[in-house]
């Protein structure tokens, strides 16, 4: 099996049986922020927690990104063989809403308030032969 | 102190390859100097922006060096609107009597290419694919509509108008109309947007001329003033545009916040408005901004937009030179153009596509990421 790395160091645990996406809470007022961040949006404090976030959550919004986009995009893909793909807000209760690709590109396939998994898979594989891991949404069966 | 506007120029938006972005900006200060009837020499102190086409105090190596305080200002979208409020607070303040506000850019080609890093996301964002202000964009309107039954006709709907309105400005980029099943059955670019629901980058410049309102009838016999000029960022819980998360609680975005400020500086409320120029990046934009910025409530865009409200003879005329849809958007000159316009129409100099019943009261609005909003409200 080839070597995986996760596409940001602190953006989710991995390695890990169960991997989760990791946001903060502020101990002062309650709010969770993802990705990790030092201090709070919501009341400026700085006295933060890092935490996993909830796996499952529903649909907020979504689209669907038709064409390729220009660097800092970084796949395998070229112009001929790019494939749309999903994008969305999913709402993990109890937390935040976390923008996310989506696994599904189909408008017809995709609704607001769907249930959703996190799920964490291959993005692209570089030249070394590692494959880089991101975090998607994926609707639920 | 009061302030007038008593000189504007604009440099035709679109595709100007013979020009340079300065040039533009330096062709539209020199129209707005004889639009005011005085020479580069008389103006005080300036304030200017541009995104793509160098720093905007690099004019006076075109106008001449007067030794002026020529201040550089970067807002993204509302770079235009921020200048204006700088010129505004310069001369309300007391401090000088008569400045210039200069806005021009030249883009490249295609959709704008932002750098995570420089906003203070990690690089990961970039990567996977999230880093288009495209994909918010149709996610809020995607959003919208189904929490307010917005249909996909009167998306198009908004462009259809966009190109009506280009087609009667001689300075706008796009000057043929275009119909709806053109709009809806062009290239969709991220659902429900198809690529007529956007503007694109395009070039351009648009200069001011303001003075103190008391010194107006020197330069000019039809003044325009500004009696509110707000800019707001957002706070914490409004959807944004380059937000890796949301919170769960929703609060009112900036342009909620801008425009409630400007209705209270200027003393008046949405329904005194004879015109006015919304931010509309994509046709969502224009929909939602209809209501963010209180002239309908939520959903009643539906009716209106399907009605014919928003055209030039409607009862709610609505980015009547084509707004960014027809006129593209070159950053740094994109909301000055919108106050362009409103003197134009406050003065009835806006031709074909001026606005009928001798309009008093203009309104302009920008929006830009990553969460800013800047709003003007003129009177004659």
């Amino acid at each position: 099996m080839s070597n995986q790395v996760p596409i940001a160091e602190g953006l989710f645990t991995w390695p890990a049986a169960k991997p989760a996406l990791l946001g903060s809470r502020c101990n002062q007022c309650g709010i969770v922020a993802f990705p990790v961040a030092s201090s709070c949006m919501a009341c400026s404090g700085q006295d933060v927690t890092a935490e996993e976030l909830p796996g499952r959550g529903t649909l907020w919004t979504w689209t669907v990104q038709q064409f390729m986009p220009k660097t800092p995009y970084n796949t395998n893909e070229t112009a001929e063989t790019f494939t749309p793909y999903g994008v969305g807000y999913v709402e993990l209760p109890g937390g935040v809403r976390v923008e996310g690709r989506l696994t599904e590109n189909d408008p017809q396939k995709l609704r607001i308030g769907m249930d959703m998994d996190v799920v964490f898979e291959p993005l692209r594989t570089e030249d070394s032969g590692e494959e880089v891991i991101s975090f998607f949404f994926k609707p639920v069966e | 102190m009061d302030v007038a506007i008593v000189g504007i120029g604009i440099h035709p938006f679109g595709r100007t390859p013979a020009r340079s972005g300065l040039q533009q900006g330096a062709y539209a200060a020199r129209l707005a100097l004889q639009d005011a009837s005085i020479q580069w020499s008389d103006i005080q102190f300036a304030f200017g922006g541009s995104a793509s086409a160098g720093s905007a105090d690099a004019l006076v190596n075109e106008l001449g060096l007067t030794g002026i305080p020529f201040i550089n200002v970067a807002n993204g979208c509302a770079t235009g609107g921020s200048s204006l409020i700088s010129a505004f607070n310069a001369i309300k303040s007391g401090e000088y009597d008569i400045g210039m506000v200069s806005g021009f850019d030249k883009h490249e080609r295609g959709a704008f290419n932002a750098d995570p890093k420089e906003l203070g996301i990690g690089q990961w964002y970039g990567e996977v694919g999230m880093m288009m202000t495209t994909q918010f964009f149709a996610m809020k309107i995607q959003k919208y509509m189904h929490d307010y039954g917005i249909s996909t006709d009167t998306l198009a709907k908004v462009s259809e108008k966009a190109f009506i309105n280009g087609s009667k400005n001689p300075n706008a980029w796009r000057r043929e109309p275009i119909t709806v099943e053109e709009i809806t059955n062009s290239m969709m670019v991220s659902n429900p947007l198809t690529k007529f629901m956007f503007c694109s980058p395009s070039e351009g410049g648009v200069a001011l001329v303001l003075c103190r309102a008391d010194h107006a009838e020197k330069y000019t016999k039809t003044p325009v003033y500004l009696k509110a000029a707000t800019m707001k960022s957002r706070r914490f819980g409004s959807f944004e545009v380059f937000a890796p998360s949301q919170a769960l609680e929703q609060v009112d975005g900036p342009t909620v916040d801008a425009s409630k400020a400007a209705f209270e500086m200027a003393g008046v409320g949405p329904k005194d408005m004879s015109v006015m120029q919304l931010q509309d990046t994509e046709v969502g934009a224009e929909i939602m901004h209809m209501a963010e910025n209180g002239f309908c409530e939520h959903g009643e865009q539906e009716a209106l937009i399907q009605s014919g409200a928003t055209h030039i003879n409607g009862s709610l005329p609505i980015n009547t030179d084509g707004g960014c849809l027809a006129n593209g958007e070159p950053i740094g000159a994109s909301g000055l153009r919108q106050v362009y316009e409103n003197t134009l129409q406050l003065r009835g100099q806006a031709g074909d596509h001026q606005v009928p019943g001798d309009p008093k009261l203009a309104y302009t609005h920008v929006y830009g990421a990553p969460g800013i909003s800047a709003v003007t409200i003129l009177q004659k």
